[in-house]
């Protein structure tokens, strides 16, 4: 069965990959399997500077999903192209760096930065993150600044740029043009829906910044829901996400129109989880009809 | 290195009020350390749940946790049957240094479920040759657990927060009789308990195991981050460096 799929700058044996910030910069889950398994790897949010992030409790469960709001602590991107990025080397495997920032400039700040690595193959793009300039409002929920800071990252990035798309919006199909407007060569599909959760004993939020992302199967449906009118939209490539824990899953996303996925929350429970369903996927595309992936994009949409 | 495993459950029996201890078997019980947890997946449930080693069966390749219920999946766990089997990965997070510390008086300070990894310690201090006082709190007497087993560690207080056994009051009421030196003291327990206990004991060497709500729970996610107390813009993570510290090196929130 041929899973490789081929996208701006990623070659991928196959189309699955660990989610930004679940997988850290992959040390932790080496000492699982042999990570050269994976079609690639986003690694962690990068910033300008070493981020802290929120205080704790910062993640929470919730009915077939969690809560979080980690406030994207990592190094700064300056120690994560020097100390994390060069273990992935010994890898086969291509490895995709997460940006993010507070304001246009940081963005482009940490797009030069990564310009200086050697281990990476693309770039997503975060829009996530609320810009501290214009009232703290999400970059991802107006277009006029997605569109912005993806036209300023691609004017000084070497690498190719997947915009990571928020869920956060009432017409996503907007968002995505947008930022292909602003030069993406792809996008990346869902981030987090924003969420609370209420802590009965101590009446309040139990997450400290009271708000956090919601992941997980939870949000499965809304991430195929989106993909799907993105899809029917545009030609545009997409790695899909959201809720992935089987192969059918992802096979559930391939005919949404992702040409590949990222699988988040899902390594919590099973730190196996990617491994086990790059094996099973061929199974379930043949179970379905399917000679390849390539075969199962975008297979899934009523004309 | 962490594994995962899937590990029969050899007994689950209650043993305080809905407090439960479990015997598991695993080829690798002996590499687990005192101080070090396991992280438990439950049917329905996104997240694992972290469980101290409470003792090890080196010999039947067993190892004991003993915990609480305290909610949804604590409740859903006690409820596991013997032969069930349960996915576990351990061993994880860092573990108190008996190996290196050359001491001769220990003494244990635990709060309620965090008392189950001190009974590990204990065991593995005594067999060193290190005399063990134990002081364990608890909310009341229906609560109390293991205080046999403690005693034939050593001397052992128990407080309980209403009075209805042994001393009323909190831990470190007794801490402030005791009048024999120690050299080093552990403690495991909520937060406020650590908090008075680390500043009770300030001119002592100590170690504390801390408890945080986990994502991952094997170092990648960040959701477990507690402050360096001389550089508070820096963080350890309790799965990964922890749950086991120096008692000055991280910031008690
Ligand atoms: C290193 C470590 C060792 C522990 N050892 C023991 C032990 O030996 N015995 C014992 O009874 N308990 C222990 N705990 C606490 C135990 O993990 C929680 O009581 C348990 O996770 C609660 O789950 P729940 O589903 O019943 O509660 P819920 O409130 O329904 O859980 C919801 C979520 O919050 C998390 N959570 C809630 N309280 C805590 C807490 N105190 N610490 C971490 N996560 C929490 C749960 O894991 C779950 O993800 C330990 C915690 C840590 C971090
Ligand atoms: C703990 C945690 C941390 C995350 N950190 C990041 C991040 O740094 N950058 C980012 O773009 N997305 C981040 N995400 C979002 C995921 O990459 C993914 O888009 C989302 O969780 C949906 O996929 P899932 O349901 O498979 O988890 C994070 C998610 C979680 C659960
Ligand atoms: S729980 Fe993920 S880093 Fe500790």
């Amino acid at each position: 069965m041929n899973t490789t799929v081929n996208i701006p700058g990623l070659s991928l044996k196959n189309p699955v990959m660990p989610a930004s910030g679940c997988f850290g910069f992959g040390k932790e889950y080496s000492q699982f399997y042999d990570l050269s398994k994976l079609g690639a790897i986003i690694v962690k949010a990068a910033t300008g500077e070493t981020r802290y992030g929120n205080t704790t409790p910062r993640v929470a469960e919730t009915s077939s999903g969690m809560l979080n709001a980690i406030g994207l602590q990592n190094p700064g991107v300056e120690r994560i192209v020097a100390e994390e990025l060069p273990f992935l080397r010994t890898y086969e495997t291509s490895v995709i760096a997460n940006v993010a920032g507070s304001t246009v400039e940081e963005y482009v700040k940490v797009a030069n930065g990564l310009n200086h690595s050697v281990d990476i193959s693309a770039l997503e793009l975060n829009i996530s993150c609320p810009n501290v300039k214009e009232g703290g409002v999400q970059f991802g929920t107006d277009p006029e600044l997605a569109k912005e800071v993806t036209y300023k990252v691609k004017e000084v990035s070497r690498y190719p740029v997947y915009v990571k798309l928020s869920p956060n919006v009432s017409d996503i199909t907007t968002m995505a043009k947008a930022v292909v407007d602003g030069g993406a060569d792809g996008l990346s599909m869902i981030n987090t829906l924003t969420g609370m959760q209420m802590n009965l004993k101590q009446r309040k939020p139990i997450i400290a910044n009271q708000t956090g992302g919601l992941s997980g199967p939870a949000i499965k449906p809304i991430a195929i829901r989106m993909i799907y009118q993105v899809r029917q939209m545009m030609d545009v490539p997409i790695i899909g996400m959201g809720g992935i824990v089987t192969s059918e899953d992802v096979l559930e996303f391939l005919l949404a129109g992702a040409n590949a996925v990222a699988v988040g929350t899902a390594n919590f429970q099973n730190p196996f989880a990617c491994p086990e369903i790059i094996e099973q996927l061929p199974k379930t595309l043949h179970q379905y009809g399917f000679s390849s992936v390539e075969d199962a994009i975008g297979k899934g949409h009523v004309t | 290195m962490i594994n995962k495993q899937l590990l029969p459950i050899e007994h689950i029996r209650e043993i305080a009020e809905e407090t439960f201890e479990v015997v598991l078997h695993s080829e690798i019980s002996a590499e687990l350390k005192p101080g070090q947890f396991v992280h438990i997946a439950l049917h329905g449930h996104m997240l694992r749940r972290p469980v101290s080693v409470a003792d090890v069966d080196a010999n039947a390749k067993t190892f004991t946790i003993i915990f609480k219920i305290f909610g949804e999946g604590t409740r859903a766990l006690s409820q596991y049957q013997q032969g069930d089997n349960l996915d576990v990965l351990l061993p994880c997070g860092s573990y108190y240094p008996v190996e290196s510390l050359s001491l001769d008086h220990a003494l244990l300070v635990g709060g309620g479920i965090g008392v189950p990894p001190l009974y590990y310690l204990g065991k593995t201090l005594q067999e060193k040759g290190v005399h063990v006082t134990s002081v364990l709190g608890f909310q009341s007497k229906s609560q109390v657990f293991y205080e046999k087993q403690f005693q034939q560690l050593g001397d052992t207080y128990i407080a309980t927060n209403d009075g209805s056994y042994g001393t009323q009051g909190f831990v470190t009421d007794i801490i402030q009789q005791l009048d024999e030196p120690i050299d080093y003291y552990f403690t495991c327990g909520p937060t406020p308990m650590l908090k008075a206990v680390t500043n009770q004991l300030q001119d002592e060497n100590g170690y504390i195991s801390l408890e945080e709500r986990m994502g991952c729970g094997v170092g990648t996610c960040y959701a477990c981050v507690v402050p360096l107390r001389q550089n508070p813009k820096e963080s350890k993570k309790i799965c990964k460096d922890g749950p086991v510290f120096s008692a000055n090196e991280v910031m008690l929130q």
